[in-house]
């Protein structure tokens, strides 16, 4: 590395970068940027931070928030445990139509989130197909309570696990497991000792996606969840009740408490995937 | 004679076949449960009173505009996508940069933001509470409570699709194509359509088909800013809402498998990119 005048970017017979960066940075901020620093803004500045609290303290809003958090905390750890599971069959084992079922995995991508609300709404209602046994085997409501939150959420944030550890199994040199054979460990120990370690970070990536897509979900959950003020009321419906109540300050305070938690969140995460990778050794 | 007890070897690599077959159970079922019986429910209740019942919810004229609505949005979010993805990668991957870190955390920021917390950000920005917003209204341009800012709203939701498929796509190929191009003496615009272009298209469909699915079926960002004004701002997925709540089961489950069907379409083209092309997609799309 030889000492060179300080600039934003090393020298290269590339075209296009005064285009391109011009674009990403236009859009970026248009679209991104500008309209965060606004929420923010209106937030801090506009508002105040006492105020904000004065707003958030109150037993509807918390009840919101932590309702949001806890059935997005509780679907995304279904989602990695299921994940990882759902992840092996789909590699290692071969069984008629894993074509489809790999392909449908990706369904919660590509359906709308209203068409999934109303669906999974119809199925465990008290008088759906899976709704009525249910209520009749186990006497609970599914539909209308935070049990038809956390199904909403298990629906959403399904594939992202799974697609994070597929292409991990996929990698695994066979001769770790093999080696692992060799020195006397159980096929249970293998899998509990060697391979999962392996899987942890890519896993955990897939449970930050899962968790972050989860908490701030709207569709899907309206639908199934009943919305009781304090009890089955997401913390996103309560942000558009604020709306429509014109009460702009009210709605930003949520919404910067659901970033703030967010971020506290996904940055734990990070620091446990950090940990994990440096204890694995891994990639 | 005594028979010696055959037993069947198994490597050491794989699980008993009792357990593999549970396994396998077990997951068909929770996805039965969780994916397949969703998609059946929304066909069943739409058809509940006869395919003629159905079809005929879907003439209806607030339902015509919705889809209307719902393709001129998608038909303006996916072409920046696309501009702003093939931008965003290039200068990505093509040039070394202070900061490129940051700015592609930034990129992937609208995936950690609640679409309803995206919405809120452009009703602030352009709402009629905003001086900005009442001067847009006042000058007759209004974008909150208008296509203006459905439009923003999607991009905001859909922008890190396009960029994300192709920014480890075009890292792992490199710029030596390009390089040698320019070499030969090609100019920037023949590099990249005629270099570039032909390495990422496939990725670059994938994304687009990514984005367009989000585009159209994006509900809580669009709440928000739409307004929701009957046959103006309303789409699919607001129809979808409004007919439910007002009990028209039918019209709304007829919508919604309408979309459902988009879905549909949507992984199976998705699937045959992955099977025929997977040599040219991100690596984590390789089956």
């Amino acid at each position: 590395m030889t000492a060179r005048p300080f600039s934003l970017r090393a020298p290269t017979p590339m075209p296009g970068w005064g285009l391109s960066f011009g674009i990403l940075l236009t859009m970026l901020s248009v679209v991104v940027l500008i309209p965060m620093a606004v929420l923010l803004w209106r937030g801090f500045v506009g508002f105040g931070a006492a105020e904000m609290w004065a707003v958030v303290n109150r037993p509807r809003v918390w009840n919101a928030l932590a309702l949001s958090f806890r059935a997005a905390l509780i679907a995304s750890l279904f989602n990695l445990v299921f994940g990882v599971l759902l992840a092996w069959v789909l590699v290692r084992y071969s069984f008629p139509g894993k074509r489809i079922i790999d392909a449908a995995v990706d369904l919660p991508f590509a359906l709308p989130t209203a068409v999934a609300g109303i669906a999974l709404t119809a199925i465990y209602a008290p008088n759906g197909v899976f709704g009525s046994v249910i209520r009749d085997t186990f006497g609970i409501r599914v539909a209308y309570t935070e049990l038809g939150i956390w199904i909403a959420l298990i629906f959403v944030g399904l594939p992202f696990v799974v697609r994070t550890v597929q292409p991990v199994i996929e990698e695994i040199d066979r001769e770790t497991e093999e080696a692992s054979a060799t020195l006397g460990a159980s096929r249970l120990r293998t899998l509990t000792n060697v391979i999962l370690p392996m899987l942890a970070p890519a896993a955990l990536t897939g449970f930050a996606l899962a968790l972050a897509r989860s908490v701030g979900e709207y569709g899907s959950v309206i639908f199934i969840a009943g919305n009781l003020p304090g009890v089955t009321e997401i913390a996103p419906l309560l942000i558009v009740i604020r709306l429509e109540e014109f009460d702009y300050d009210g709605a930003v305070a949520i919404a910067i408490a659901m970033l703030a938690i967010s971020f506290v969140l996904l940055l734990a995460i990070n620091l446990i995937q950090i940990w994990s990778r440096r204890r694995t050794g891994a990639v | 004679m005594t028979d010696i007890p055959q037993t069947r070897w198994r490597p050491a690599t794989t699980e008993p076949p009792l357990v593999k077959w549970t396994l396998i159970a077990l997951c068909l079922a929770v996805l039965g449960v969780l994916l397949f019986a969703p998609l059946i429910a929304v066909l069943d209740e739409a058809l509940r009173r006869g395919w003629a019942f159905a079809l005929t919810s879907l003439g209806d004229r607030d339902a015509q505009a919705a889809i209307w609505l719902t393709i001129k949005v998608a038909a303006v979010v996916v072409p920046l996508n696309v501009v702003f993805g093939i931008a965003a990668a290039w200068a990505i991957t093509k040039f070394d940069w202070r900061g490129k870190a940051w700015v592609i955390t930034l990129i992937d920021l609208p995936f950690s933001v609640s679409p309803v917390v995206a919405g809120l950000m452009f009703v602030l920005m352009f709402g009629a509470n905003s001086s900005l917003g009442a001067w847009l209204v006042a000058s007759g341009f209004p974008i909150v409570f208008a296509v203006p800012g459905i439009v923003l709203a999607t991009l905001f939701i859909t922008f890190p699709f396009v960029a994300r498929e192709l920014i480890p796509v075009m890292l792992e190929q490199g710029k030596t194509e390009e390089e040698a191009a320019l070499t030969l003496g090609a100019g920037g615009w023949r590099v990249f359509f005629t270099v570039t272009l032909p390495n990422i298209r496939w990725a670059l469909l994938y994304g687009v088909l990514l984005c367009n699915a989000r585009a159209m079926g994006e509900f809580g960002a669009v709440a928000v800013v739409s307004g929701k004004i009957r046959g103006q701002t309303t789409t699919m997925p607001l129809m979808i809402e409004m007919f439910y709540n007002e009990y028209l089961s039918v019209a709304a489950f007829t919508m919604a498998g309408v979309l459902a069907l988009l879905a549909l379409v949507t992984l199976t083209l998705k699937s045959a990119l992955e099977w025929r092309y997977a040599d040219q997609l991100a690596a984590t799309h390789r089956h």
